[in-house]
């Protein structure tokens, strides 16, 4: 380390460097997308909170006992579980440089996603088609718009996946495709938490209220 | 000073992004505490074994809570390090936001609908 030297002492001008050094390129991305993640989580958080106040505003509708499956929802959470494991084995073996096994390993997340996203929207269809629209009740208005969000993240993410298949294919594992890939990791087990307080707060507490 | 963790940063690019690194076995343990975390409230409320309604809600909420700390950890690899514990400053900072806003919002809606005045009375007064 540099000796502190007594500028008035010596009689030389000492120079500061102003500027920041340059770092490696992505080298804050990682802390960013983090912060990215926190502002999403608090949306997230202002739509349990509206459904919190709004859930229990039947307006003489249907109530989450009348319409909810909680075999479904089981299978469905099943689904993102393990879409969640089969991508950390994408990122395990995109560390040990194997291409095509990264692959495989994100077809099958995309594959249980879609799976995930499937099931969802035919819950929706079916609750719509008895008549439990969002226009239905607060309730109604408060579940579609929070588990709607919640969806339409994961279809972003599935779409942000087939992006990064197609990258990883084209360009290989490279240094950017890398921090792309550990973002979309950070980004898909992020949606996994949020699944649990939905499945916790929206269909289990539902059920039992 | 922070020279050397630039240097650091510099030539070990694979992980490092300040994560911890993360290994098969620690997935497969998340993966697991998440099935049974998840499976477990998931029966308690079909099968309806314990005695009150209260007690199975109070259950599966912190169920839930330790699922999430379970993710955290295993899934996203947050430890107090990563990122020179920037990356927790920001958690912990969300955590304190999202509890004020929840616990605010339920505790003000719950207060004013109490004190709200009931409809039958309401028609009363005309």
């Amino acid at each position: 380390m540099t000796v502190a030297v007594n500028p008035i002492q010596t009689g030389e001008p000492v120079f500061y460097l102003a500027d920041e050094h340059p770092h490696p390129e992505g080298y804050s991305t990682s802390l960013g997308f983090w912060i990215y993640l926190m502002s999403d989580c608090l949306i997230f958080a202002m739509l349990f909170a509206a459904f919190g106040v709004l859930g229990g505003n039947y307006a003489a509708g249907p109530a989450p006992k009348d319409l909810f499956d909680l075999d479904l929802v089981a299978v469905n959470t099943s689904m993102l579980l393990l879409s969640s494991i089969t991508y950390g084995f994408a990122m395990l073996t995109m560390q040990q440089n194997k291409i095509a096994q990264t692959q495989m390993w994100l077809l099958i997340t995309g594959l249980f996603g879609a799976a995930f996203i499937g099931i969802e929207l035919t819950e929706f269809a079916h609750m719509i088609r008895e008549g439990a629209t969002p226009q239905r009740s607060a309730f109604l208005s408060a579940f579609f718009t929070l588990v709607g969000t919640h969806g339409l993240h994961v279809s972003c993410g599935l779409i942000w996946l087939v992006t990064l298949m197609v990258q990883v294919w084209r360009y290989g594992l490279i240094e950017a495709n890398r921090r792309r890939l550990m973002c979309l990791s950070m980004f898909w087990h992020f949606l996994d938490v949020v699944w649990i307080g939905v499945f916790t707060f929206v269909y289990l507490l539902g059920v039992l209220r | 000073m922070n020279t050397d963790t630039h240097a650091a940063h510099a030539d070990g690019h694979h992980h490092d992004d300040g994560h911890a690194h993360s290994t098969f076995s620690g997935y497969m343990l998340g993966f697991v505490l998440s099935v049974v975390l998840t499976a477990i409230p998931f029966w308690l409320v079909m099968s309806g074994t314990l005695p009150s309604k209260q007690i199975t809600a109070l259950v599966i909420m912190a169920f839930a809570v330790v699922q999430i700390v379970v993710h955290m950890i295993y899934f996203l690899h947050m430890s107090p390090k990563s990122e020179n514990g920037w990356s927790m400053m920001a958690l912990i900072f969300t955590i304190v936001m999202v509890v004020i806003a929840l616990s605010g919002s339920l505790w003000v809606m719950n207060h004013l609908n109490s004190n709200m005045m009931p409809i039958h009375e309401m028609t009363g007064m005309k």
